[in-house]
C-alpha cells in the first residue's frame, strides 16, 4: 500500500484542498505541514489553471491570484520538493489536462516523481481518456485519482474496477463551492463503489461545516473540502495560518 | 482512445458529472439522425421557417473590380435571425425536445449564436438562458436586448477576459448543475463529442447547397471555398461540402486582430500549439504552461482561442490551409463589400471576404471562388462607426 492507500488506514481522512501560491508560494510552504500537523491526512494541492470549468467562483479568484502572481508548474513541484524534507504527508496535485498536457505527460509525472507527489486528480480527464495520462503516471508511479458523481450510475463499476488509490466522490451536481445542502445519493454510490472493490471512498464538492463533514464521513471513508478553507485564505490573506489550523482541527475532530 | 476524433483531436476531455449527459446525448442524436420524422420536421423548420436555401449569389460588380476569379457570394447573411448559427440551433432544440428536454443553454460571442437560442427555443416552447462575456454584452448590446425580447435570459460573464471563452465555461458550469432538463446548445464546431459532429451535421447544409447551386448555375465545382473561422461552425459546413473534392482549396480565416505578431489576436491554428481544452484536443492559444492565453478580435464571433477538432485535423492532413486577416483588412472588406455590392458583412464574414479580395486578383478569370457570408452585419454597424472615429449611439 503507498502512502495515498495509508492516509485511510488511521480512520476517517480529512482532505483539504489549498491553490498552490494563493496567498503566496510562501504561506502555501507553511500551510501544507502546519495542515498535516492539525490532523489532515492528505493535501490537495491545485496547480491553478486559468480556466477551471469545475470550479465555483470562490477556487477560481484562488487561481487567479495566483496566476496574477506568476506561480507556474515548475513552481509547484519546487514547492512540493522543499516541503518534502520535512513533511510525509501524502500529496496530490489537482489541476486540468491542460496544464499536465502542455508541460508534457511524461516529464510532468517525472516531476512529480522527483518531488514526491503521490496522485493526480484530474477533473476534465473522465475514464474514456485516462490513457492520455495513464501509461505516465504508472511508470513513474503517481496514482491517477478517478471521479465518480452521483449521474455515473452504470459507469461506476467500469470506472471502479481499474480505479487506485482511492475513489474521489462527486457529492452533488454543479461546480465546485460550498452549499447548504449536499446531494443525498453519497451512500448509495459508496456502497456501489465497495460492491465493485475495497478502496477507499473520499466525499468532495460542497462541504463547509463540521456537521455536513460527519454526515459524509459517516457513509464514506473521508471528506475534501476546498472552497470553505480558500475562502478563509481569501478573507486573511498571509495572515491565514492560524484561522486554516482551527478549521482544519475543528473539521477533524468533527469526523473521528 | 475515446470516440469522436479527428486524427489525434477531439476527444471527450469533461468532468465525469457531465459524460452521463454527454453519452445520453450521443445515443439520441444517433438515434434521430437515421430517424425519418425528424428529418422531415428538421428540413421543413429549414425550409418554412429559416427561408432556405439560401442564395448564392454571384457579386459581379466586386468581381469585375478585382479583375480575378468569379466571386460567389453564399448567402447565409439572409436566413432568419440573420446568420448560420440558425442552421444548428434548430436541429439542436429540435432533438432536446425529442429527448424531453424543457430547457436550453447557451454561450454567444457575438451574439448571433445566443438570438438563434433564444428564436428556436421560442418557436419549439423551451425555456432558455443565455451566457455572454461581459465584454461582449457591451460590445454587443443591440442583441442582448434582442435575446431578452424572445424570452431568454441573459446572464452577463464577468469571468477571466469576460470573452466568448469565458462564456463556454460558465455554460458548461450551468450545465453541470443543472443536467437533467437541460441540452447545451453548444454553438460551435467544438467542444467534447459528439458536439463537433452534431454541429458540423446540421451546418453541412451549407455546403450541400453551394455544390448544387453552383453546379446548376456554372456546371462545375469552384476552385477554392473560404470562409471564417473562430471555433469554426460556418466554415466546417462549407467545407463539409467539398472535403472528398480534393481540386476545391478549402481555406479559413483566422482573426489576426492587431497582427499575429503583436500577442493581440485570436489566430489559433496559425499561432497555437495542441492543448486540451473545452473538452475537445485542438489547436489553443496558451502559453508554455498550457494556461490559455486571453485572445483578441475586433469581431466577438471569432474571438476564441481554440479551433474546432476537425479544423486541425484539416490542417494538419493540409487538406485545408488557414489564414489570419487582421482587423484593419476585415474593416476595409467590410467597407468594400458594403459599397461594391450593397451587402453589410458581419465583421466575422469580412475576414473571408477580405481573404477572397487578396486571392480573386491572382486567379484567372475562369476560375471561381465562393465565400461563405456567414451573417450580416447590422449588429457590427456601431462597432465600425467607433472604430473609424463615428460616436454613434446604438
Amino acid at each position: 500500500m503507498n502512502r495515498l492507500g495509508q492516509a485511510f488506514s488511521k480512520g476517517k481522512a480529512f482532505i483539504p484542498f489549498i491553490t498552490a501560491g494563493d496567498p503566496s508560494l510562501a504561506i502555501t510552504e507553511k500551510l501544507i505541514p502546519e495542515m498535516a500537523g492539525a490532523g489532515a491526512d492528505i493535501i490537495e494541492l491545485g496547480i491553478p489553471f486559468s480556466d477551471p470549468v469545475a470550479e465555483g467562483p470562490v477556487i477560481q479568484a484562488a487561481d487567479n491570484r495566483a496566476l496574477a502572481q506568476g506561480v507556474t508548474t515548475d513552481h509547484v513541484f519546487d514547492l512540493v520538493k522543499r516541503v518534502r524534507q520535512t513533511c510525509d504527508v501524502p500529496i496530490c496535485l489537482m489541476t486540468y489536462a491542460n496544464p499536465v498536457f502542455s508541460y508534457g505527460t511524461g516529464k510532468f509525472m517525472e516531476r512529480c516523481r522527483e518531488a514526491g507527489v503521490d496522485g493526480l486528480i484530474v477533473p476534465d480527464l473522465p475514464f474514456e481518456e485516462r490513457e492520455e495520462f495513464l501509461p505516465a503516471c504508472r511508470q513513474y508511479g503517481v496514482t491517477l485519482v478517478s471521479m465518480i458523481a452521483p449521474t455515473s450510475k452504470d459507469r461506476i463499476r467500469m470506472i471502479v474496477q481499474e480505479a487506485e488509490g482511492f475513489i474521489y466522490c462527486v457529492s452533488s451536481l454543479g461546480v465546485t463551492g460550498v452549499r447548504e445542502k449536499l446531494g443525498d445519493q453519497v451512500k448509495e454510490m459508496v456502497d456501489t463503489v465497495k460492491a465493485v472493490k475495497d478502496i477507499p471512498c473520499a466525499v468532495g464538492f460542497g462541504i463547509g461545516n463540521p456537521q455536513q463533514a460527519a454526515e459524509m464521513a459517516a457513509v464514506s471513508d473521508g471528506v475534501i473540502v476546498g472552497s470553505a478553507i480558500v475562502q478563509i485564505i481569501a478573507q486573511h490573506g498571509e495572515n491565514c495560518l492560524p484561522p486554516v489550523m482551527e478549521y482544519v482541527r475543528e473539521m477533524k475532530k468533527a469526523i473521528g | 482512445m475515446s470516440r469522436g476524433r479527428f486524427g489525434i483531436h477531439g476527444g471527450q476531455y469533461i468532468p465525469e458529472l457531465l459524460m452521463s449527459a454527454i453519452k445520453e446525448l450521443e445515443e439520441a442524436y444517433n438515434h434521430y439522425k437515421a430517424d425519418p420524422e425528424f428529418n422531415a420536421e428538421l428540413e421543413e423548420l429549414l425550409q418554412q421557417y429559416a427561408g432556405r436555401p439560401s442564395l448564392l449569389y454571384y457579386a459581379e460588380k466586386m468581381t469585375k473590380d478585382l479583375g480575378g476569379a468569379k466571386i460567389y457570394l453564399k448567402r447565409e447573411d439572409l436566413n432568419h435571425t440573420g446568420s448560420h448559427k440558425l442552421n444548428n440551433v434548430l436541429g439542436q432544440v429540435l432533438l432536446a425536445k425529442k429527448m424531453g428536454k424543457t430547457r436550453v443553454i447557451a454561450e454567444t460571442g457575438a451574439g448571433q449564436h445566443g438570438v438563434a437560442t433564444a428564436t428556436a427555443a421560442a418557436l419549439m416552447g423551451l425555456e432558455c438562458e443565455i451566457f455572454m462575456g461581459k465584454e461582449d454584452t457591451e460590445r454587443q448590446a443591440i442583441n442582448v436586448y434582442r435575446m431578452e425580447l424572445l424570452g431568454a435570459k441573459v446572464h452577463a460573464v464577468s469571468s477571466g477576459t469576460q470573452t466568448l471563452k469565458d462564456a463556454v465555461n460558465e455554460t458548461m458550469r450551468e450545465w453541470a448543475r443543472r443536467l437533467h432538463d437541460t441540452h447545451y446548445v453548444l454553438g460551435s464546431a467544438v467542444g467534447p463529442h459528439p458536439f463537433p459532429t452534431i454541429v458540423k451535421d446540421f451546418q453541412s447544409v451549407i455546403g450541400r447547397e453551394v455544390k448544387e447551386q453552383l453546379l446548376a448555375k456554372e456546371g462545375r465545382l469552384p476552385d477554392a471555398v473560404m470562409a471564417c473561422v473562430g471555433g469554426g461552425s460556418n466554415a466546417i459546413g462549407i467545407f463539409a461540402g467539398f472535403l472528398e473534392d480534393t481540386s476545391v482549396r478549402l481555406i479559413g480565416c483566422e482573426a489576426a486582430g492587431h497582427g499575429v505578431e503583436t500577442g493581440k489576436h485570436a489566430a489559433t491554428i496559425t499561432k497555437g500549439s495542441v492543448g486540451i481544452f473545452h473538452g475537445m484536443k485542438s489547436y489553443f492559444c496558451q502559453d508554455e504552461y498550457g494556461q490559455i492565453a486571453p485572445v483578441y478580435s475586433i469581431s466577438a464571433g471569432l474571438d476564441y482561442p481554440g479551433v474546432g477538432p476537425e479544423h486541425s485535423h484539416l490542417h494538419d492532413l493540409g487538406r485545408a490551409e488557414y489564414v489570419a486577416i487582421t482587423d484593419d483588412e476585415a474593416v476595409e472588406a467590410f467597407e468594400y463589400l458594403s459599397r461594391t455590392e450593397g451587402i453589410i458583412p458581419a465583421i466575422e464574414s469580412a475576414h473571408a471576404v477580405a481573404y477572397g479580395m487578396k486571392l480573386a486578383p491572382q486567379m484567372a478569370r475562369y476560375q471561381i471562388i465562393v465565400i461563405n457570408l456567414s451573417g450580416r452585419g447590422d449588429k457590427d454597424v456601431a462597432a465600425i462607426a467607433r472604430y473609424r472615429g463615428v460616436n454613434i449611439h446604438e
